[in-house]
């Protein structure tokens, strides 16, 4: 990589050192759990031990000295107490009903740990049972429930004629985020009775708004500022609301900042999973692989309280059917809960459970055939022009076979040991796409705003969205250097604070770029398109013909003024100049909510991904020898950290491919710490070839789709193709630990 | 409180045997840490922690030497020291091996052989090593010093042979004599930092096609780490061969008591350990 001062104008597209790389890689980035606030205590967290129960007591134990402990319950709520998010089903703190082990019953707060720590003990619980459900297929209660189709008239005319009717279950299990830095808020409260709450998070908005709800505070009153942030994949876009929450009300009882940093074992048994789920396919196949129709059943286990899992799931249901045509179709789809800890947003976000049963019935359909899985992907695999199981027609940037084709030329032969070895190679492939922005209308109704504000060098971006270690502040930092016309270093990121920067929106989705960024753009452009007038009217030229480059303004070849002349002067006689601007979908892009139908997102990411695996049929461990990937994402804005997005979710992927697993007992979560809860670690990170490929989408800012998500969707498929390769054995549930391969194995393959 | 717990440093043996000698009421020896502290951090049997006892720098337990074909470690010799010792590597190359399968480097810095004996889980990574190897431990307190059989010091889960006074002094062990080997294999799931999953360590020679000096042990497929004597008792004296692997393994099956845990199955605790005997036995 280039030095930032070295690089040439024309940022999108180069890779210049990441503007917040130097300061995390020598220590000097200041995280939540850095930061000290005058008269700081600490906060800690009294939760439910059971499953399902009424509470019948719960009250501190008078034999303990509370001298200076701050004691909250659901009694000390001053607004209402819920979680803020879709429904309004989550409380702050259970008052009488317990719904899942882990869950916030009280909150304790003083200035010394060991002795909260002590506390927590002393807090007297009595449970009066109810019974408790674990299996989703078991749960009766529906959070939400999608059924979607497409010419259904045609579906059982489809299964008389198919060569084949092809069947197949396919199960995923819970996934921890794992960010590095735990969930961590520090709430202080003002003298004005409003409150600044600092934490590490990806959607202060949402924050926001939770915090208002649960204390009855207006804008004026309120300010959420975002902390360095070590992590988020997800995990920090709902739960956040919760753990403010709690630091809130500590600090408005207490009248003291209120710090609660979870330690490991407390952020994975209390917050939010990957939701499990369970995916059914029926689907009537011609004799060559084509599809003809199917039918397809998904279940997600929400666990205890809804989160966000109505949108987890429609995302989901539209990635179900895979990147592929189907004439006809039927998709049902439902949010279930059981009495486990919620679930709630991870990188991928439904696509990922409902994108590996899709790939491992392909590979099941291509098996019973007798055909190359490959060809059968590439027979029925999407292109432009076709239409979607949700009826969209894919106008552009349509890259499924770009992306197989060049994974497949890349990948080359395998050298496979020779038989009878006790170490079985094979190779998986899989093909997905991933929606770049909000489902549906959620673009629409969110309206998500995002700016520059002028500065005597450059300018300011002013937007919500959050660095989380994706690399956010410099990709807008490009972005809107080039709009501007000005170099990097001229552009600065505001920190997101809820009193300062417009509501960009929460950083999911695969939006930030592509949504935000592109705003951001249109936004420095109008700054660039006014300075330019200013300049002209200044300096003498024709407006239509100044404009500014490489930080200078002029009219054609000649000079009229550098930048800081000529914004120092706007400053000087118009004052301080902001440039806000709403997202707009773009045109013809049209979703009906209610009838499940038509453009699901604006366009689409697309990514083939090939595994080698070595698979030990001695201890029945697969190792992943190489994992190449082709991704289609538009335009690779920063192609270093674009291609870094890659690599992790790769690695985040067959994480969740062959180790993570969330264990239960009584719906408690048992494997807590990273001694039980396996992630891969360099070890095994295989090396990853990334290809990236640029099919622009019109309406992204230069041409940028989302990318975020995508690499979690098709590695664990492809792992789970190249087992079956390796061995003969299909297991239709992740992870493929040694124990689930063995007892799928049987005996010994030939 | 954590806080509260005294602790007492020491220096040399005569002072940890002074500490000894009082048997302060919930007495832990502090070697490495590296297990001691994650139990304490976990609040796991903390009330049971009364007074703790730090040996770190007690620097005549730190020692490796090969001397007359017997390798002789100290008890506070940590990972580190033993993959880096040319004694280790020239006694048994096995030892090394498994000191580098061992955790990070930062474990590997502070965990110590002694810490991983007296610890004595089940799937402590050294423990079938020592036990294959034909490991003496020698323990001492103010009492005076004995010498216990590796396989004899293990009496029950996490439960040692040493006394409420006693420390691990030291590890002895014969090296291999030509023709000798040590194999082992640890199953941990991932490619580093693992906890084992199931691990078997054979020692052996073969000997005009007859195996010879056969010992064995397992880790992680009962409450101890387990020597074999069973499936030693069906190589020892027999030609190696599929049907002598059988048999062994069918001994091996009988005398395992694998159990259902987080970190795998007692059916797959069984089946693995019965294919890692055979394949370690086909290396001989």
């Amino acid at each position: 990589m280039r030095r930032a001062e070295d690089m040439p104008q024309g940022w999108v597209g180069s890779s210049p050192v990441r503007l917040d790389g130097l300061d995390k890689v020598l220590g000097r980035a200041r995280y939540l759990d850095d930061l000290t606030f005058p008269g700081q205590l600490w906060g800690r967290t009294v939760r439910s031990t059971v499953a399902h129960a009424r509470i019948v007591r719960l009250e501190r134990d008078p034999a303990f000295d509370w001298s200076g402990l701050t004691f909250v319950t659901a009694a000390d709520i001053p607004g209402e107490n819920v979680v803020q998010l879709i429904e309004s089903d989550q409380p702050c703190l259970a008052r009488d009903v317990v719904r899942h082990c882990h869950e916030p019953l009280a909150l304790i707060a003083g200035p010394d740990r060991e002795r909260l720590e002590e506390a927590l003990a002393h807090v007297l619980v009595e449970y009066e049972p109810l019974p408790a459900v674990f299996d989703p297929l078991a749960s009766t209660q529906i959070f939400k429930h999608y059924a979607y189709e497409r010419e259904a008239g045609r579906i059982d005319e489809a299964f008389v004629r198919a060569a084949r009717v092809v069947e197949g279950r396919y199960r995923v299990g819970h996934q921890e985020q794992l960010y590095i830095e735990p969930n961590a808020v520090c709430a202080v409260p003002r003298p004005d009775g409003g409150l600044s709450l600092h934490g590490s998070m990806q959607c202060p908005f949402y924050v926001h708004r939770a915090l208002q709800r649960l204390l009855g505070l207006d804008d004026d009153r309120l300010a959420v500022i975002q902390t360095v942030t070590g992590g988020g994949f997800g995990g920090k876009e709902d739960y956040p609301s919760m753990i403010a929450g709690h630091a809130a009300l500590l600090a408005r009882k207490s009248g003291r900042p209120v710090k609660i940093v979870y330690g490991r074992a407390e952020d994975i048994a209390a917050t939010t999973k990957r939701h499990p789920a369970v995916v059914d396919h029926r689907t009537a196949v011609a004799a060559d692989g084509t599809l003809l129709g199917g039918e397809i059943r998904i279940v997600l286990d929400g666990g205890a309280y809804c989160t966000l899992s109505p949108v987890v799931l429609s995302r989901g249901a539209i990635h179900a059917p895979g990147a592929y045509r189907w004439p006809c179709c039927r998709v049902d789809a439902r949010a279930v809960a059981t009495n486990t800890p919620p679930n709630g947003a991870f990188r991928g976000f439904g696509a990922p459970q409902t994108l590996f049963a899709i790939e491992m019935h392909i590979e099941k359909i291509a098996r019973e055939l007798g055909l190359d899985p490959v060809e059968v992907r590439r027979r029925n695999a999407l292109r432009e022009g076709d239409v979607t199981a949700t009826g969209q027609r894919l106008r552009e940037s349509v890259s499924a076979l770009a992306a197989l084709d060049a994974v497949a030329a890349r990948a080359g032969p395998l050298e496979r040991p020779p038989r009878g070895a006790r170490k079985r190679r094979g190779r998986g492939f899989s093909l997905v796409w991933h929606g770049a922005g909000f489902t549906g209308s959620g673009e629409v109704k969110l309206k998500a705003r995002a700016g520059v504000e002028l500065t005597p060098n450059g300018c300011r971006v002013l937007a919500a969205s959050t660095e989380i270690g994706q690399g956010t502040v410099t990709v807008f930092s490009q972005m809107v250097a080039d709009a501007l016309g000005v170099p990097l270093d001229a552009v600065e990121v505001a920190v997101p604070d809820t009193s300062r920067v417009p509501d960009s929106g929460p950083t999911v989705a695969s939006r930030t770029c592509m949504v935000v960024g592109g705003t951001l753009a249109g936004a420095a452009r109008a700054l660039e398109r006014r300075l330019s007038a200013f300049a002209a009217e200044s300096f003498g030229g024709d407006p239509s013909r100044v404009a500014c480059r490489g930080g200078v303004f002029r009219e054609g070849a000649r000079v009229l003024a550098p930048y800081s002349v000529v914004a120092g002067r706007h400053l000087a006689e118009h004052g301080p100049l902001r440039i806000v601007e709403q997202y707009s979908h773009p045109p013809g892009i049209v979703w009906d909510d209610d009838e499940f139908r038509g453009d699901a997102y604006p366009v689409y990411a697309w990514a083939a991904t090939a595994v080698d695996v070595e698979v030990d049929l001695d201890s029945y461990e697969t190792r992943i020898l190489r994992a190449v990937t082709a991704s289609d994402v538009g335009k690779a804005i920063h192609p270093v950290l674009c291609a870094g997005q890659i690599e992790g979710g790769t690695v985040q992927a067959l994480g969740w491919a062959l180790l993570e697993e969330l264990r239960h007992r009584d719906g408690r979560v048992l494997n807590d710490r990273l001694q039980t809860y396996l992630i891969p670690t360099a070890l095994d990170a295989p090396p990853i070839e990334t290809i990236l490929i640029e099919n622009g989408y019109r309406h992204g800012p230069y041409g940028a789709k989302g990318v975020g998500e995508l690499p979690m969707d098709g590695p664990a498929p492809a792992v789970a193709a190249a087992i079956l390769d390796a061995t003969g054995a299909l297991v239709p549930e992740l992870p493929i630990t040694p124990d689930r391969l063995m007892a799928a194995l049987g005996k010994d393959p030939a | 409180m954590i806080a509260d717990i005294p602790v007492t440093s020491v220096r040399s043996l005569d002072e940890a045997y002074a500490v000894l000698a009082r048997r302060a009421a919930g007495l832990r020896v502090l070697a490495g840490g590296t297990d001691l502290m994650v139990q304490i951090q976990a609040r796991v049997g903390l009330e049971r922690i009364g007074h703790i006892l730090d040996i770190w720098k007690v620097s005549e337990l730190r020692h490796v030497t090969l001397d007359g074909g017997t390798l002789r470690v100290g008890a506070l010799a940590t990972y580190t020291d033993l993959l880096r010792s040319e004694a280790v590597r020239a006694a048994l190359p096995a030892l090394a091996q498994v000191a580098r399968e061992v955790g990070a480097w930062a474990i590997q810095n502070r965990g110590t052989l002694g810490g991983n004996v007296c610890n004595a889980s089940p799937a402590g990574d050294t423990l079938p090593i020592l036990i294959a190897a034909g490991a003496t431990f020698v323990v001492g307190g103010p009492r005076g010093e004995r010498r216990i059989a590796a396989e004899e010091f293990f009496v029950a889960y996490r439960k040692t042979a040493l006394a409420a006074d006693e420390l691990l002094l030291r590890a002895e062990l014969p090296a291999l004599a030509p023709g000798e080997r040590l194999v082992y294999r640890k199953v941990g799931t991932r490619r580093a930092q693992s906890i084992s999953r199931a691990s078997l360590a054979v020692r052996a020679r073969v000997e005009a096609g007859a195996f010879r000096g056969v010992r064995i042990a397992a880790g992680c497929v009962a409450p101890v780490p387990l020597r074999c004597r069973a499936t030693e008792a069906a190589l020892e004296g027999g030609g190696p061969g599929a049907a002598a692997f059988a048999a062994a393994r069918a001994a091996l099956d009988g005398e395992i008591r694998p159990i259902d845990d987080l970190r795998a199955t007692a059916a797959y605790r069984r089946r693995v350990a019965g294919n890692v005997l055979e394949q370690l036995l086909a290396a001989f």
